[in-house]
């Protein structure tokens, strides 16, 4: 096949992954977007391995066949909660299949370049494989959190920023150096050395991030999955790679800011780690609670819910841990065939990655046009009659528009406050992530239903008759 | 201990203290509850409910009173001479009280009941504060009553309260002044909006204008500068005699256009301010309603007589002083709730006794006698139920500041350009043709990729994200070009990467199909 073809196929790939992005603007035409992303992909390869591949056939087959089967198995099993550790682990698989596509060409180099050519393919290699290398280890570790296997508790080291600075310049300087190793034929060294610090990086600059923090993590992480399958392409002449990578890190880089905007944060604040280690905190204290919080139990909450006409639904990563979506769906169902207009209200960071409870709340059949965005929905509030709630705090945070010293200050959140009744499910008074008490529970007309979330809820279905 | 609840004694009243419900859960709280027999009879509590509720039913107040060591009432104690019974003088001494006392107007009760050596908690001297909402049994009364003068008034009105356009022709909808919006008032609009009333309201204290629109009823504006009534604990204080006369001329012209005015107006310890004059009456159209609801303390209205009925000028004036106890199953159950709340922080170790802690501001406040001490009036609230203003202010300044920071110079705008044009001559003068044709589709890939991505819904945030991962697996196409190598370590290297990326290509597109699949309407 000619080299023509083969570019032509790859034209037609990338205009498919466009219209596969395009169609996720609607659910209706989501699978849709993605049967386009299959045909480009299968399309791709096809291409160049009928018209580029000429041996070891059986090795690519065997390649294909196995890590196939393993991701055809993983999509299968995965539970719908676990989301975030997968696309986390899938990232770093593209992490690290740039960084060995970088190592292969560096080592399969053909030494026909020379002068600023030169320059520029070394350069482009090794930030390929810096990429590829900061996005493996950050996404493990980032699996690693999400999955529990460690602690999601920032970890800050003393000095991490100096310590950040340093390993920067490190890798600035190591790319000198290969570069002017790399044209007299050597600089496998400084490329390791490289390897190893943008590693121990990608590692550092995870654990310095929390919980919550999680949604901009993995989409950082996506964007830079994109920017390394960039530089590969760079690497490699190849424009097929370097459409795809500019369009998945420029689609991360919008979720990231997107996240960010959602939580009022400095993407940089969010990258540097801490949440509130910036001081200007000690303000939250002087907002000392005044009031008590009024507890109330399941039979009365599926009264309150029964004789209302509005319902909004509230949920937050504590839903995704007790793994209530189903029961909520069970109650949104009785509460609709009893005609009460019943509403979701998704905050962006509500979750561990980005349109989380969407897919949750879509696993348990909730219909998708009952389910909105803060944007679409906060001025909504003053009719509703009852806000559940679940498993949420920091997106339902008064203190963010009331107390301007407060840390999460200036973040959009959910206003239920400003409904007839808000009904918070919580296992304790313990505060939210960022550390700020939420002055919703103080509020006279928020209810506290204390306990697991999924026990509560199932009672308050068995109450609802 | 054991609680009492006796009949009340007042004329007409058909309230009681506790309910069978609430008398379950006081009984959790420790104590034994008798009642006396057909003390809710009148608010539809059966001697027999109270039974079920495991409450004793006493056949006399005598016995009551004398077997009980707190009592539970709705109106103060008074003597009923033809009845021969006196309630001051049944109370023993060392029993705990609680009930409407009014302290401040009644004096003599208080000295009397001072006496008798009790222990009195006024159920009307709970400070306003917000920990005390849910004993606030002042606002659960004038809920009632706001609810029930709207009852009231359609009952005396000749017309229907919502529009229609029917066959027989056009029936305008009524209109409905509300002076005074406090709780009584709010009940009010809510009760005359929903029965489908053109609803106006009047305040004298501007924050309550927000709650009154979320309402959809429409607060007049008194066009007069800068006079806020908001006195202590949210309640309104008197104003100046210029924002009066002002105020005035809006009744004025009021009055001459609606049908209804329910009247609310209320300064604590002060008789009701006079507010329509009998020229004002006059104005109004034939059939038109007043609901006087300060008819207890004088009335809003000149023509008002307490506890009746009047017509004058062609118009109904309505000066009930007891509308929750015409609702009294509600008042009941809602009073026997308050008490009940009041009761449950009296006893905070659920064992059955009282403590009365004067350290807690709520049961310093509504304690009125202390073991025979008068201890009225408390000394003034720490806290005011009102929103603080300096809170208000605090937030202008921050919101000031946000605008500055958007509102960016056109040097800011042009200065990124500007770099990014210089970096890119730059780059350009050194780098090879082939490298800038290569930047020209990155470049241009980046901006597709920005508006595609800007299109997806929030909600389908997590399937781009497992689909974008799915396609950035197209470096699989480097490994690929890798494999054909000569050199048995780089395609081992390509293999391992062939594999990886396919667990990724495969495992991507799947799992977002799976997703996909999920999102119904």
């Amino acid at each position: 096949m000619s080299y023509g073809i083969v570019t032509a196929s790859y034209i037609g790939a990338s205009v498919l992954f466009i219209l596969a992005l395009g169609g996720l603007s609607q659910p209706e035409t989501a699978r849709r977007g993605n049967f386009y992303g299959i045909i480009g992909m299968a399309m791709a390869l096809a291409a160049t391995i009928v018209g580029i591949v000429t041996n070891h056939h059986f090795i690519l087959f065997a390649g294909l066949i196995i890590g196939g089967g393993i991701g055809l198995m993983l999509a299968k099993r995965i539970a719908m909660t676990q989301m975030p550790e997968l696309v986390a682990i899938l990232h770093s698989l593209v992490g690290m299949a740039a960084v060995l596509v970088g190592f292969a060409n560096f080592m399969g180099n053909d030494a026909a370049l020379s002068g600023a050519a030169r320059t520029v393919h070394d350069a482009e290699t090794y930030v390929g494989i810096l990429i590829g290398a900061l996005t493996f280890s950050g996404s493990v570790v980032a699996f690693l959190k999400l999955s529990a296997r460690i602690s999601g508790k920032p970890l800050l080291l003393p000095g991490r920023h100096w310590l950040n600075l340093l390993l920067l310049l490190a890798a600035f300087w190591l790319g000198g150096k290969f570069i002017h190793l790399s044209a007299a034929g050597g600089g496998s060294l400084p490329l390791i050395a490289m390897t190893l610090i943008a590693l121990a990086f990608g590692v550092h600059m995870v654990m310095a991030i929390g919980g919550a923090d999680m949604p901009v993590v993995i989409s950082m992480l996506n964007s830079y999955s994109g920017w390394a399958a960039a530089a590969t392409g760079f690497m490699l002449n190849n424009d097929l790679l370097i459409v795809v990578g500019a369009l998945v890190g420029s689609s991360g880089a919008i979720l990231s800011y997107i996240m960010c905007r959602a939580m009022n944060r400095r993407f940089i604040a969010v990258i540097a780690g801490g949440f509130g280690t910036s001081g200007g905190v000690a303000a939250t204290d002087s907002q000392a609670e005044a009031g008590e919080v009024v507890a109330i139990e399941a039979e009365a909450v599926a009264d309150l819910l029964v004789n209302a006409r509005e319902v909004m639904i509230i949920p937050g990563y504590g839903m995704a841990v007790a793994q209530a979506q189903h029961t909520v769906s069970e109650i949104t169902r009785k509460l609709r065939e009893k005609k009460v207009n019943v509403r979701f209200g998704i905050h962006p960071v509500a979750g561990r990655m980005p349109g989380h409870m969407n897919v949750l709340l879509a696993e348990a059949k909730v219909p998708y046009d009952i389910v909105f965005e803060l944007d679409e929905i906060n001025d909504d509030f003053p009719h509703v009659d009852v806000s559940v709630v679940i498993g949420a705090n920091d997106i339902v945070n008064p203190a963010a528009q009331e107390v301007p010293g407060s840390p999460i200050a200036g973040m959009p959140v959910l206003e239920c406050w400003k409904g007839k009744t808000t009904v918070v499910l919580k296992r304790s008074m313990a505060t939210g992530y960022a550390g700020v008490a939420n002055p919703l529970f103080y509020k006279e007309n928020t209810r506290m239903l204390f306990g697991d979330a999924r026990q509560s809820l199932d009672k308050v279905l068995k109450n609802l008759g | 201990m054991r609680i009492g609840v006796p009949k009340e004694l007042h004329r007409g009243e058909r309230r009681v203290a506790t309910t069978p419900e609430a008398a379950r859960r006081i009984k959790e709280l420790g104590y034994d509850v008798a009642v006396q027999a057909g003390a809710g009879s009148a608010s539809k509590f059966i001697d027999d409910a109270y039974r079920e509720a495991g409450v004793e039913v006493v056949p006399d107040a005598q016995t009551l009173y004398w077997q009980s060591d707190i009592i539970l009432k709705v109106r103060p104690p008074e003597t009923d001479a033809e009845a021969g019974v006196d309630e001051i003088q049944l109370l023993r001494e060392g029993q705990v009280l609680i009930s409407f006392i009014q302290p401040g107007q009644n004096p003599e009760l208080l000295q009397a009941l001072a006496g008798r050596k009790l222990t009195v908690l006024a159920m009307d001297a709970i400070p306003r504060v917000s920990r005390a909402q849910k004993m606030d049994a002042l606002s659960s009364m004038a809920n009632i009553a706001g609810y029930r003068a709207v009852v009231e008034a359609a009952q005396h009105f000749g017309r229907f309260f919502t529009g229609q356009i029917t066959a027989a022709g056009k029936i305008p909808p009524a209109k409905v002044m509300i002076i005074g919006a406090g709780v009584a008032g709010l009940a009010a609009i809510g009760a005359a909006k929903s029965m489908g009333a053109i609803v106006r309201a009047f305040d004298t204290r501007p924050e309550v204008k927000e709650q009154v629109e979320s309402m959809d009823a429409e607060f007049l504006l008194l066009d007069f500068p800068g006079e806020d009534g908001t006195g202590q604990g949210g309640y309104a204080k008197v104003m100046s005699e210029e924002f009066i006369r002002a105020e005035m001329e809006l009744f004025a012209r009021q009055a001459r256009e609606v049908d209804i005015i329910i009247t609310t107006a209320l300064i604590p310890g002060r008789p009701a301010p006079e507010l329509i004059t009998e020229a004002m009456v006059k104005t109004m159209k034939e059939g038109s309603v007043i609901v006087d609801l300060a008819a207890e303390m004088g009335g809003n209205c000149k023509l008002t007589q307490a506890d009746a009925v009047v017509v004058r000028h062609g118009v109904t004036i309505i000066g009930y002083t007891d509308l929750p106890s015409r609702l009294a199953s509600q008042s009941s159950q809602l009073y026997a709730t308050n008490l009940r709340h009041l009761l449950t922080d009296l006893t905070p170790e659920k064992n059955g006794a009282v403590h009365i802690n004067m350290e807690d501001e709520i049961i310093r406040g509504a304690t009125v006698v202390k073991e025979g001490e008068i201890t009225w009036p408390p000394p003034p609230p720490k806290l005011s139920a009102a929103p603080q203003q300096g809170q208000a202010k605090a937030q202008a300044p921050a919101a000031a500041a946000a605008r500055v920071q958007k509102k960016a110079g056109p040097l800011a705008i042009l200065l990124p350009f500007l770099v990014g044009a210089l970096a890119l001559l730059g780059l350009g003068s050194v780098a090879p043709a082939d490298f800038m044709s290569h930047l020209t589709v990155f470049v241009m890939a980046c901006f597709v990729g920005y508006m595609v991505v800007w299109n997806v819904k929030p909600s389908l945030h997590t399937p781009l994200m497992s689909v974008t991962n799915a396609i950035s697996s197209i470096i699989i196409i480097g490994a690929l070009l890798q494999v054909s190598s000569d050199r048995a370590f780089i395609v081992f290297i390509a293999g391992i990467a062939i594999l990886i990326t396919s667990i990724n290509i495969f495992g991507g597109f799947a799992v977002t199909n799976r997703m996909l699949a999920m999102f119904r309407k």
